[in-house]
């Protein structure tokens, strides 16, 4: 399969640049970067893509095996960099596509000399001492919630959005499209996501990081950050002004210069 | 009398018609929807008494202190902080999310939200504005679709599953060995594989050789496959005991009669023995079925044996016998009508030129290669899904 369809690649920028690739989170599509990406595109050669079942993606390319883990997306993610060649590259990941970014680094290291890791979580729920922020019970409350939500996901629909993922004359029907996928695909990402417990990766990180952290984040709490940069040996860790948990979305400047800082140094 | 747009004064003094409505105060607190605005943040900065009421909260409560996905439970506000709050940041409104309000006393109220931001503008920041509508009947009837529907995906996977268990009953797991000769089964059900066919075969040890069974019970669905059951194993029981082909075909003919079934069925028999020199030898009987193709250097290449007549049907059917000669490098092709009925492009019937040709163009792979490549071409043929079963046996004597 074609990786570069599949997973709806966009490439832009400075070819000669050091390679950058986003990676959005669960929930919405590469869109969730629109306000950052271009900030870099006069230095980087600049990589977007949506996960499989997500944006302009092939569904086919979905199987319910391999997408059942995180590992499964971080194999996405290095068939990308092996498509395009990408080496010492900086990756950014926003939500769960951080944890994927590190364990495609733990993976290939040589793809990525720096991690970018905006509001991540080894693990949602809590564990004896470790607090995550979720019981399990939450995390079976948030299947419910995305089984109410399909966001204009009917099957009558569903060949209308993926033979024509781009199509804007489909304007009125396509409102949500940003965060629209199959619900099967989206409670399967949501447990691949939220069930995950990737705590023991975080050593085994050998990429200069950085840990992007917001105030009042319900999904990626504070302490978290904290525990994250803790046990990701050398990294940096930034406390943002943001609220909420897309700063990519909601406080863009402040995001893309806590970014560019950290390249800097 | 004069209809109420006669009677409208223009744009300054509020028409008599509006005039019922002019009280804009009270057309925000009491609509018939939960209004509130918000700061992008979430910080609630207004709210109407519909959304008061409707979460059971006075202004004091919520205003400047409360965010709107903390009023969510806590699957609904990792939906807000995912789904919600990005969308309404890149398209500046979402519509129609389901969540559930929660109130102090515990309870919740299903609700769909609608939200469109305001931008900041002449130093005021941008805001969001949400109107929540009670959806309680409307959330349970959609929950109740979503539950029959998962039972009804469970129900087709285990209908699907029976079938293909059913359907793996008609053929044998393994083929046995017989000496001297090269033998492959191909089973191909019809489209996607999901109903169960009426094609069977069977390869088995008699006392004095082997017997072979291939036939088509006419439909499809649990009721053929009550009677391609039947047939494999009539055919089975009689021909283990060596009777001549044409006799065992006769006792499932009767079996059928007595069965009073209304599915008649074709079927090839044939009994495998080896002559002084241990070259496998057949007597073959065919029940109204398709004849055998035999691909030789001896004799020119097509079908052998008469066809005979449908079983099922009439009391006392023409069976004939016919024997059957193979040396090396003979194959010798059974199959079902799934494969020269086959319609491809233009309405064409893949027949038994095509399968000649097929057959001849793989002369001298093993019987496993010959039969996959028939089935393979058969398939093809009908551009990936098969209107009907197929099934195939095939027997080569090695050179």
């Amino acid at each position: 399969m074609d990786v570069i369809a599949r997973n709806n690649v966009h490439i832009s920028g400075n070819p000669s640049g050091t390679p950058m690739i986003f990676a959005h989170g669960f929930g919405c599509d590469q869109n969730m970067w629109r306000f950052v990406a271009p900030a870099f595109e006069e230095d980087h050669r600049v990589v977007l893509f949506d996960h499989v079942g997500y944006g302009g993606s092939d569904l086919a390319g979905f199987s319910a095996e391999r997408h059942s883990t995180l590992d499964g997306y971080a194999r996405d993610l290095l068939e990308i960099c092996r498509e395009l060649d990408l080496e010492r590259a900086v990756f950014v990941g926003h939500s769960v596509a951080a944890m994927i970014g590190v364990l495609a680094e733990i993976e290939e290291p040589e793809r990525f000399e720096r991690l970018v890791l905006v509001g991540p979580s080894p693990r949602y729920i809590d564990d004896a001492d470790y607090v995550g922020g979720f019981s399990r019970a939450d995390i079976d409350e948030l299947l419910e919630s995305l089984d109410g939500n399909y966001l204009g996901w009917s099957g009558a629909m569903a060949p209308v959005i993926m033979g024509n993922p781009d199509r804007p004359e489909l304007g009125e029907e396509l409102t949500n499209s940003f965060c629209r996928t199959d619900p099967a695909i989206a409670r399967q990402f949501a447990r691949a996501t939220f069930l995950s417990d990737n705590r023991a990766d975080l050593p085994r990180v050998r990429a200069r990081t950085l840990v992007l952290q917001c105030s009042a984040d319900v999904i990626a709490p504070t302490q978290v950050g904290e525990y994250v940069h803790r046990m990701i040996p050398g990294s940096e860790l930034v406390l943002m002004e943001a609220t909420g948990h897309c700063p990519n979305l909601s406080a863009p400047e402040e995001t893309v210069a806590a970014i560019r800082a950290f390249l800097r140094s | 009398m004069a209809r109420p747009d006669e009677t409208a004064t223009g744009m300054c003094e509020p028409s008599p018609t509006e005039a019922v409505e002019d009280d804009l105060g009270d057309l925000y607190e009491h609509a018939p929807f939960g209004y509130l605005s918000t700061l992008m943040d979430g910080t609630v900065v207004r709210a109407n008494a519909t959304f008061l009421a409707m979460v059971g909260r006075t202004p004091a409560d919520l205003v400047g202190r409360v965010r709107f996905p903390a009023l969510l439970p806590v699957g609904d506000r990792i939906f807000y902080d995912t789904h919600f709050a990005p969308l309404l940041a890149m398209q500046g409104e979402v519509r129609e999310i389901a969540v559930e309000l929660k109130r102090p006393d515990g309870t919740r109220l299903p609700v769909l939200v609608n939200a469109v931001v305001k931008p900041s503008a002449g130093g005021r920041p941008a805001v969001i504005r949400l109107s929540a509508v009670a959806a309680v009947d409307r959330r349970r009837y959609e929950r109740e679709l979503l539950r029959e529907r998962r039972r009804a995906e469970r129900s087709e996977a285990e209908a699907r599953h029976l079938a293909q268990i059913l359907q793996a009953s008609f053929v044998p797991a393994a083929l046995p060995g017989v000496p001297g000769l090269d033998v492959a089964g191909v089973y191909r059900p019809a489209g996607s594989g999901d109903e169960v066919g009426g094609d069977f075969y069977d390869l088995f040890e008699t006392g004095h050789g082997w017997g072979l069974s291939l036939g088509d019970v006419c439909g499809k669905g649990a009721r053929a496959a009550v009677v391609t059951g039947l047939a494999r194993y009539t055919l089975r029981a009689a021909g283990i005991q060596d009777a001549r082909p044409a006799e065992v075909l006769s006792l499932l003919n009767q079996a059928l009669l007595r069965e009073r079934t209304d599915r008649f069925l074709t079927a090839a028999y044939a009994r495998i023995q080896h002559d002084d020199a241990g070259r496998p030898r057949l007597t073959l009987s065919l029940g109204g079925h398709p004849p055998p193709v035999r691909v030789s250097r001896e004799h020119p290449s097509g079908p052998v044996g008469d066809p005979g007549d449908l079983l099922g049907v009439f009391g006392d059917p023409k069976l004939r016998e016919t024997e059957v000669g193979l040396s090396p490098g003979d194959v010798l092709l059974f199959y079902t009508d799934g494969i020269t009925e086959g319609r491809g492009p233009g309405d064409a019937m893949f027949g038994e030129e095509r399968l000649l040709r097929s057959l001849e163009a793989v002369h001298g792979a093993d019987a496993r290669g010959v039969a996959e490549h028939l089935v393979d071409e058969v398939v093809a043929f009908q551009s990936g899904l098969p209107i009907d079963d197929i099934a195939v046996l095939v027997l080569r004597v090695p050179d």
